[in-house]
């Protein structure tokens, strides 16, 4: 059954980094219930290009809540106020006939906003450089059981590489901090035999990177856990502080 | 050296400060609430308690520049990461809901925090730094509490930290690492209770003086 609601969206545009930027309303009219905000976006977009005005630049790819490309702050929930929900996967029958939706992009001095909705994420990747990876030789694809992995080991490191580094963490979290993406991706790789022989310098290094990026201190408010659209558990938070602390007071890592 | 300082300013150093600190004021308010509870057991035996107290000299002492040096420690590190995290958002955004990590508590850490440390001021000024040569430790705390404005400001202050002691308590060891899913939902609650008896134990105090002596 198809049904159609009427919408009022106050979107942040911004036309450029370091430019002011305001709300502007927009009406949203007979939105399909089955699509999901981006589509909805895609649908207002092409009626302001049609008016020739500039259209709403937000960040997508997949669109099936893999990629971590999408995200925004709507109505003061990162991706929305569904439970393990990414904004891609965010459908309108979330909402009624008649609602206001006010869609913000993600706020941190971290992430720059390129334009509109659109912000500039590469500071997760400057953490990634820092120490989020192994370092083996190229070649052929080791064989599957080659390094025996115990089975909580490995659930527990995929529950943290669930992580899709969309931002939301940093979005939530009343201090902007990027603990959450930075516990899952230390924990990911502290968890495996593979990860091992780096964890202290990845410890350090990515640590050391996240702070100089800009970003805020976790002071344990749990927001980050509770909007993760992977639904990743601060247990990460506290690995990351445990590796970090072991690999600066007993190893011989700087 | 520098690694060490490297270390304990970072971001998760700084945690560790202010948990390895909050933790022993934990301790310190559990000690401060047990000797306090003499105060029901009549004047003599409160004004005994605080010169057994007293009689441990040098140890005592060294109790307090401890307390001092951590509280200086807890202070300017806590401020500092206060200050960083406004920074890390020039621009908040027009609407913030929260969904349901964050309690009154842990959004109001810094700011009963500073509350506290006025608090903590007045307190030794009341009754720390005084001339205690001619009368007791119970005659000028229940001279004190006559004043019922003072007995407002003591109370209100124990519900404060009852509020800091319940998310600081389970933060602290989040911080250090200890997140285990066995233990977990125990620290919660454990902070739960300790901000309760914390502020109830305090609390009840200055309104029995006022009241019954
Ligand atoms: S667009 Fe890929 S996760 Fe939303």
């Amino acid at each position: 059954m198809n049904k159609f609601i009427s919408l009022t969206l106050r979107i942040w545009r911004q036309k450029r980094p370091n430019e002011k930027g305001q709300f502007e309303t927009y009406p949203a009219k007979d939105i399909s219930t089955d699509i999901s905000i981006l589509e909805m976006l895609d649908v207002i977009n092409e009626q302001l290009t049609l008016e020739g005005k500039d259209p709403i630049a937000f960040d997508h790819d997949c669109r099936e809540g893999i990629c971590g490309m999408c995200g925004a702050v709507v109505n003061g929930h990162p991706h929305g106020s569904e439970k393990g929900t990414t904004l891609c996967q965010l459908h309108m029958r979330h909402f009624s006939d008649g609602d206001t939706i006010v869609i913000e992009p993600w706020r941190s001095r971290a992430f720059p906003i390129i334009k509109d909705l659109a912000v500039d994420r590469s500071a997760l990747d400057r953490i990634i450089q820092a120490g989020g990876y192994i370092s083996v030789n190229t070649g052929g694809a080791p064989d599957a059981n080659a390094i025996p992995i115990a089975q909580e080991a490995a659930d527990k490191a995929m529950d943290a590489a669930a992580c899709i580094g969309c931002g939301a963490c940093v979005a939530a979290c009343p201090n902007a901090s990027a603990m959450l993406f930075s516990g899952a991706k230390i924990s990911h790789l502290a968890l495996l035999p593979q990860g091992k022989p780096e964890a202290a310098k990845r410890a350090i290094h990515m640590l050391m990177a996240m702070d100089a990026l800009g970003f805020g201190n976790c002071s344990n408010e749990r927001e980050c856990e509770v909007q993760c659209p992977k639904e990743i558990s601060i247990v990460n938070i506290a690995r990351m502080n445990r590796e970090f602390l072991k690999a600066s007071f007993f190893s011989s890592e700087k | 050296m520098s690694w060490l300082i490297q270390t304990l300013w970072s971001s998760i150093g700084k945690k560790l400060m202010m948990a390895v600190t909050g933790l022993c004021f934990c301790i310190f308010l559990v000690g401060h609430l047990a000797g306090n509870l003499t105060i029901y057991a009549g004047k003599d035996a409160f004004d005994a308690y605080a010169e057994g107290l007293h009689a441990l000299g040098p140890l005592l002492t060294l109790i307090e520049l401890g307390l001092l040096i951590f509280a200086i420690i807890h202070i300017t590190t806590g401020l500092t990461l206060f200050y960083q995290n406004l920074r890390a958002r020039p621009t908040r955004n027009k609407v913030t809901k929260r969904g349901g990590g964050r309690t009154i508590a842990s959004a109001t850490m810094p700011y009963t925090g500073i509350i506290l440390l006025m608090f903590v001021v007045m307190h030794l000024i009341n009754f720390s730094f005084v001339d205690k040569s001619e009368t007791t430790i119970a005659q000028i705390v229940s001279q004190k509490f006559e004043n019922p404005i003072y007995v407002l400001i003591y109370v209100a202050a124990m519900i404060i930290v009852a509020f800091h002691v319940r998310h600081g308590f389970w933060s602290a060891f989040q911080t250090l690492g200890a997140n285990h899913p066995k233990y977990m939902t125990t620290l919660m609650a454990l902070s739960i209770i300790l901000g309760l008896v914390v502020g109830f134990g305090f609390g009840m105090l200055p309104l029995y003086i006022s009241l019954f002596s």
